[in-house]
């Protein structure tokens, strides 16, 4: 074979020839837009469909943002200074210059305080770091509770003593909740329980007596007349008569249930600071930060919360409602998978309900009828009722997602916690849900970008946040009417800039913890 | 669960001794502010400019009314509040007087539980459309497509119009002043219809404002006046005489150049009664005897603030008509001051 | 030690309510209840002296009283003669129009910008991941207010297509006219004998259906692939036309025309049903779409690969195999944007379409000045709207789950 083989081949190489570079249409550029651009009919017929458009939409924009005039007092000048350099399409964006701080900070925040809403916000990243972010020190949660406190104070101006008061009350009850529970020997504690389930007790037989009187008030100015109010009528007075016959029996349980606690210390401790807490929330705390503050003054201009708009307002509803409705959410998803059904059943019918109505609704219910289930000399501004709204339907939310954060636990750790002896508190607290927040922090985070996006609703009801200042004040006055696509678009960026770096994370978080499970 | 039982209760009790409310002049001493609910933007009648201070011809009467009470026209928290919101507000105590180009109608009055406290403003519905269409009147509007501004009686007084004309049209209902103008510059409608005021501000606005035009029909009686809530009577008393104050003073002849001159004692009665040189007035109402000067002292009389805010001289360009003084022929008219 | 002896048995002592598992849940849910009581004692007594101040009362009276308002959009007989419960009604309905063409297009819209996502054409794929991000991360009331806007000037105005030399003109043979107050389409008039044409339609339709199972048999019985596509598209036009030339042309069309201010004639969409519609479909859409992606990226890589090893196209892999494995995962977070897209389309009065935000929250509302009535009825009526969507799409999920097992 190998003969005539050796006659047939004139030539046989011996040395391996050098590697030559592949096939221009198989290599870089060539390569890759081959593959990724033109690699069928169906494909290549994409890709020249999408670059079409992506050049009209260019075409289309580019100009108007190229000739955009950036200096002018009014719409007017705007289209004087176009007309005059003979361009044909240009944007206003004058207006954003013009009315930056209104469209930033709305128009009555006082100027020179606008790095305090910027420090605010910078701390805000630092406060939120460690519940974001596992990686950072433990430690730093402590800023983290300090930070309520700090922000409200930026934010809103008046004495430091004011909120430094706050926390000092917060810490003095937490010191009262210790004392009793722990520091002080059984048989002082049995005076206590004894003093306090004595007080408790005729204070809450009181209380529910009262209350039975106003269920009374309430049937009677219901009436009898026409087809709901009967049952409305009867329905209030069975809950009358439960309340005044339960009252003195409920005062007298409960009082028991106090005493009886001086054992362990439980009840009588959180009932006790509890006690302590309210009264030195109403007796104590004006005197004190007033005294304070006449001694030391260190005070920034206040700041009333209606005077909060434009973005500012979109940012502060955003975070003041997802921070508070995180607690609300949790208790809620709890609830919701108590084995008790009253308890149950008002989670479920609460989430269901705030679930099924859109949110405009609920700020309808802020805005024009809350005040009427508040009591007559209460005096909620638009801001805080609409706060209480806002928290209550993302608090339905986060709910949710908790919800099915606590179903993707193992049912193990459940069985387990039971088999330690703890105690439901002791398991919730200790061992469900820090495992349950954490599989529940993506989902905490998409329910955040959401109600961020829809504070813009509350423009709806007239305050002026970021769309509210654009459709109102902007495009009303006389020299920036009809004038669009600039803010809507500068709102846009604004929103866009906020939401998809806190989705990012959000993927970040997700990717994470998906390695860190298989 | 023993905790919210517990607060709630609490709560509860301390409602119940909280007793009748203060009358609404005291509340506004005690906070050192009127809470005076406005529009959230209408060229020359409340607006805020550019540094974020309200201007307007209602929101002068806020000014006035807060320089009467408490000595300083600046003294007024504007509360912006839409069509749908303003009632609630003033209703609920969130607002004290609401300045908002207000329709003064039976129903309002009686059923809603206001008072209005007169008029400030003469007004009427009226027609916009492009000269071009060649329409000389709103009966030839038959087909058109309306944009109106919601939350007003103008949707009601629309429907009766053509109604009663029996002609057909396309309603196009619109939030704000803005977005109707908006639609109506771009064509979407041919005919923009709210108050002939609103409708004169705004086509200031525009670019051409000429090749626009209002129709001769006024379609409806727009008395607007600022509004208090049913119930309290001396309050109500104190805005409406500051009103009547405005106007008076136009009528004597009280400018806010005069005013310092004048207010050291005429030999006119009625002006050193309005300005508390003479007689009691002040104390009646509860007030200091300054309380019109005062009040004067912010932007001056009734025809000086429509000059200011809406006048002939303003991008506005409203003439008195109506709204002059009934001594030249309009329906502007203050009961005496005794 | 008697540590293994049953506990004995005690009589029952107060403390036992507190401290016995068996007693305590009884307790909680007591103390809840006197909670709930409390509660509705304070809301009640505020709500009821508060009406009394403000000289108020609740009444849902006004339902039937004269409405007095217009509303551009009625799908039923409407006129402001009518009474305010008529006008919720219609803005009932218009709400439920609106939910529903938002949630079709969103679906169609959501589902192919999530297949492209992953398509292997890097444009198209990065101009879609641009599209949901963009989408996604702006609020959805920004999105309707821009779109308005767009549509409002971008379309020509009904004053363009007249004259001599008009600067706008009327699409498909002049049956069509999008203006910016709305676009208006042929309406059919049903003449005499049109009956038999529709007969002929349904009986067509039917026939279709017949046709592709009976394909459908002899691909699974006998192996034979007989193509469906094109006598599908024969059988649906070919009778219906042969009916209207037979019979001769019993449905006519109407065109729309410009006379006066406005197109007359012919089937009107609103311009702010448009928007909305459009602005609530793509808004949505991005959502969908990334549920799409999510659902597809879950069906395991080898099921595609086998897919392809039998030989199938990539088209007929992703419509066999891939999407109908995705569909169980996508269908949860699909009702959920279905939700989303009906409590969003309340945003309406943004642009002034009359939903039952606009009529019974928007106007009722604020002439009648019931604030208290109409908030409740609106969120009664919105609350049924979500839960039967909720109900119907769950008993469509469990049918999807029950198919997979």
């Amino acid at each position: 074979m190998s003969d005539t083989h050796a006659q047939t081949v004139a030539f046989v190489r011996e040395t391996e020839i050098p590697q030559s570079p592949p096939p221009a249409l198989e290599a870089g550029a060539v390569k890759w837009v081959r593959e990724n651009l033109f690699s069928g009919i169906f494909n290549t017929v994409l890709t020249l469909l999408a670059l079409y458009v992506v050049v009209r939409f260019a075409i289309f924009v580019f100009p108007w943002f190229y000739n955009g005039v950036w200096e002018a007092s009014s719409r007017k000048e705007c289209l004087d200074i176009l007309r005059e350099a003979g361009k044909g399409t240009g944007a206003c964006f004058a207006v954003l210059v013009d009315r930056w701080d209104h469209l930033v900070f709305g128009f009555k925040y006082p100027q020179d305080g606008y790095w305090r809403i910027l420090l605010a916000f910078l701390l805000l990243i630092v406060a939120a770091g460690p519940a974001l972010f596992s990686s950072l020190p433990r430690r730093m949660l402590l800023f983290t509770a300090f930070y309520p406190f700090l922000a409200f104070w930026l934010v809103w101006g008046g004495s430091l003593w004011l909120p430094l008061t706050i926390l000092g009350l917060i810490i003095a009850t937490m010191l009262v909740f210790r004392l009793i529970s722990s520091q002080i020997p059984v048989n002082i504690r049995q005076i206590v329980s004894g003093v306090i389930g004595v007080i408790c007790g005729a204070g809450l037989a009181y209380l529910l007596f009262i209350g039975a009187q106003e269920l009374v008030f309430i049937a009677n100015s219901v009436g009898t007349e026409g087809m709901i109010a009967p049952i409305a009528y009867g329905v209030f007075w069975i809950m009358a008569i439960f309340a005044f016959v339960f009252c003195v029996p409920m005062g007298i349980f409960v009082g028991y249930a106090i005493y009886n606690s001086y054992e362990d210390g439980g009840l009588v401790s959180i009932v006790a600071s509890l006690l302590f807490g309210y009264l030195a929330f109403v007796y104590l705390l004006s005197p004190i930060w007033m005294a304070l503050n006449s001694i030391i003054p260190i005070e920034l201009q206040a700041v009333a919360s209606r005077d909060m708009g434009g973005f500012m307002l979109n940012m502060l509803l955003g975070t003041i409602c997802v921070s508070l409705s995180i607690p609300l959410g949790i208790l809620l998803a709890l609830g919701r998978q108590s084995p008790m059904p009253l308890i149950k059943g008002v989670c479920v019918v609460f989430i269901e309900f705030i679930r099924g109505v859109p949110l405009i609704t609920l700020l309808f219910v802020a805005n024009v009828m809350l005040a009427y289930f508040l009591p007559p000399e209460s005096n909620f501004d638009l801001i805080l009722r609409v706060i209480i709204m806002i928290t209550l339907f993302s608090s339905a939310y986060i709910a949710e997602v908790i919800r099915g954060g606590l179903a993707a636990l193992p049912k193990g750790q459940y069985e387990a916690a039971d088999s330690l002896g703890l105690d439901y508190g002791q398991a919730t607290r200790l061992i469900i849900l820090p495992q349950a927040l954490k599989i529940s922090i993506p989902g905490i985070v998409n329910v955040a970008v959401g109600l961020f996006k829809d504070t813009t609703l509350v423009s709806i009801i007239s305050m002026f946040d970021l769309v509210g200042m654009i459709r109102g004040p902007i495009q009303n006055s006389t020299e920036w009417t009809s004038v669009y696509w600039e803010v809507y678009g500068f709102g846009a960026m604004l929103f866009f800039v906020v939401c998809y770096s806190i989705s990012q994370y959000s993927q970040w978080l997700e990717r994470q913890l998906n390695t860190s499970h298989h | 669960m023993k905790k919210s039982v517990f607060l709630g209760a609490l709560t509860v009790a301390g409602i119940i001794a909280g007793g009748a409310s203060a009358a609404t002049l005291d509340e506004v001493k005690a906070r050192g502010k009127l809470n005076c609910g406005v529009t959230t933007g209408v060229p020359g009648f409340a607006e805020p400019d550019a540094s974020g201070v309200w201007q307007g011809f209602d929101v002068a009467v806020c000014r006035a009314v807060a320089a009467a009470v408490l000595g300083d026209g600046n003294a007024v928290e504007f509360v912006p509040t839409t069509g749908k919101t303003r009632f609630t507000a003033l209703a609920s105590g969130e607002i004290d007087l609401l300045a908002r180009n207000t329709t003064w109608t039976f129903s309002r009055d009686v059923d809603l539980k206001f008072e209005f406290i007169g008029v400030n403003y003469y007004d009427g519905q009226g027609f916009m459309v492009p000269k071009e269409l060649g329409v000389a009147s709103a009966k030839d509007l038959d087909g058109a497509t309306v944009c109106i501004q919601t939350g007003t009686t103008t949707e009601l007084n629309l429907a009766d119009f053509f109604r009663a004309n029996s002609i057909s049209y396309e309603p196009v209902p619109i939030e704000t002043g803005a977005e109707a103008v908006q639609q109506y510059i771009a064509g979407a409608c041919d005919v923009y219809t709210t108050d002939a005021s609103a409708l004169a501000a705004q086509r200031a606005n525009f670019e051409d404002p000429s090749a626009h035009v209002l129709l001769p029909e006024i379609i409806s009686k727009e008395p607007l006046g600022p509004l208090v809530r049913h119930g309290d009577n001396e309050w109500a008393d104190i805005s409406r005489w500051t009103l009547n104050a405005l106007i008076a003073a136009e009528e004597l002849g009280v400018t806010s150049v005069n005013l310092e001159e004048l207010s050291a004692g005429t030999e006119n009665p009625e002006i050193n009664r309005l300005l508390g040189t003479e007689g009691e007035l002040g104390s009646m109402l509860g007030l200091d005897a300054g309380w019109a000067k005062a009040a004067l002292g912010v932007a001056g009389n009734y025809g000086e603030i429509f000059e200011q805010n809406i006048g002939a001289a303003t991008p506005i360009g409203l003439a008195r008509g109506l709204n002059a003084q009934w001594t030249d022929g309009g329906l502007i008219y203050s009961p005496p001051f005794r | 030690m008697t540590t293994l002896a049953d506990p004995h048995k005690e009589s029952f002592r107060l403390s036992m309510l507190l401290n016995d598992t068996r007693y305590r849940s009884l307790t909680f849910q007591f103390i809840a209840l006197v909670a709930i009581i409390a509660t509705m004692a304070f809301i009640g007594g505020n709500l009821v002296r508060n009406l009394a101040e403000a000289g108020l009362n609740i009444s849902y009276d006004f339902l039937g009283a004269q409405a007095g308002y217009d509303i551009n959009q009625r799908p039923i007989s409407y006129d402001s003669q009518d009474t305010h419960g008529r006008a919720a009604m219609v803005g009932l309905l218009n709400t439920l129009i609106v939910a529903f063409l938002g949630c079709i297009t969103a679906t169609i819209i959501g589902v192919v910008a999530g297949v492209l996502r992953l398509s292997p054409n890097w444009l198209v794929r990065k101009i879609m991941a641009f599209y949901v991000e963009i989408f996604r991360n702006v609020p959805v009331l920004i999105w309707i207010l821009i779109i308005f806007s767009i549509m409002i000037n971008a379309a020509p105005a009904p004053n363009a297509f007249r004259g001599d030399e008009p600067t706008a003109s009327m699409w498909l043979f002049d049956s069509i006219a999008v203006t910016n107050r709305g676009v208006y389409l042929p309406k059919p008039v049903w003449g005499a004998g049109s009956l038999l044409v529709v007969g002929v339609f349904i009986a067509s339709i039917i026939g279709i259906f017949l046709f592709r199972r009976y394909a459908r048999k002899q691909l699974f019985d006998h192996g034979k692939l007989i193509p469906t596509f094109w006598p599908s598209v024969a059988l649906f036009f070919i009778p219906v036309i042969l009916a209207q030339l037979v019979l001769g042309t019993p449905v006519s069309l109407e065109y729309p025309a410009l006379k006066g201010f406005n197109f007359r004639g012919g089937i009107t969409i609103l311009g702010s049903l448009i928007a909305l519609w459009f602005a609530l479909s793509i808004y949505t859409g991005a959502f969908i779409a990334e549920n799409v992606r999510a659902g597809i990226l879950a069906v395991s890589k080898g099921q595609t690969e086998a897919a392809g090893a039998l030989g199938l196209r990539p088209g007929r892999i992703m419509n066999l195999v891939v999407l109908p494995q995705a569909l169980r995962v996508i269908i949860p977070p699909l009702i959920s944007q279905y939700l989303n897209i009906t409590k969003n389309s309340s945003l309406a009065i943004a642009v002034g379409y009359m939903d039952l935000t606009g009529t019974l929250g928007g106007i009722t509302l604020l002439q009648t000045g019931r604030a208290i009535e109409s908030v409740l009825l609106l969120m009664l009526f919105y609350l049924i709207i979500s839960l039967s969507i909720s109900f119907f799409m769950n008993i469509y999920n469990n049918t999807m789950k029950l198919q997979e097992r």
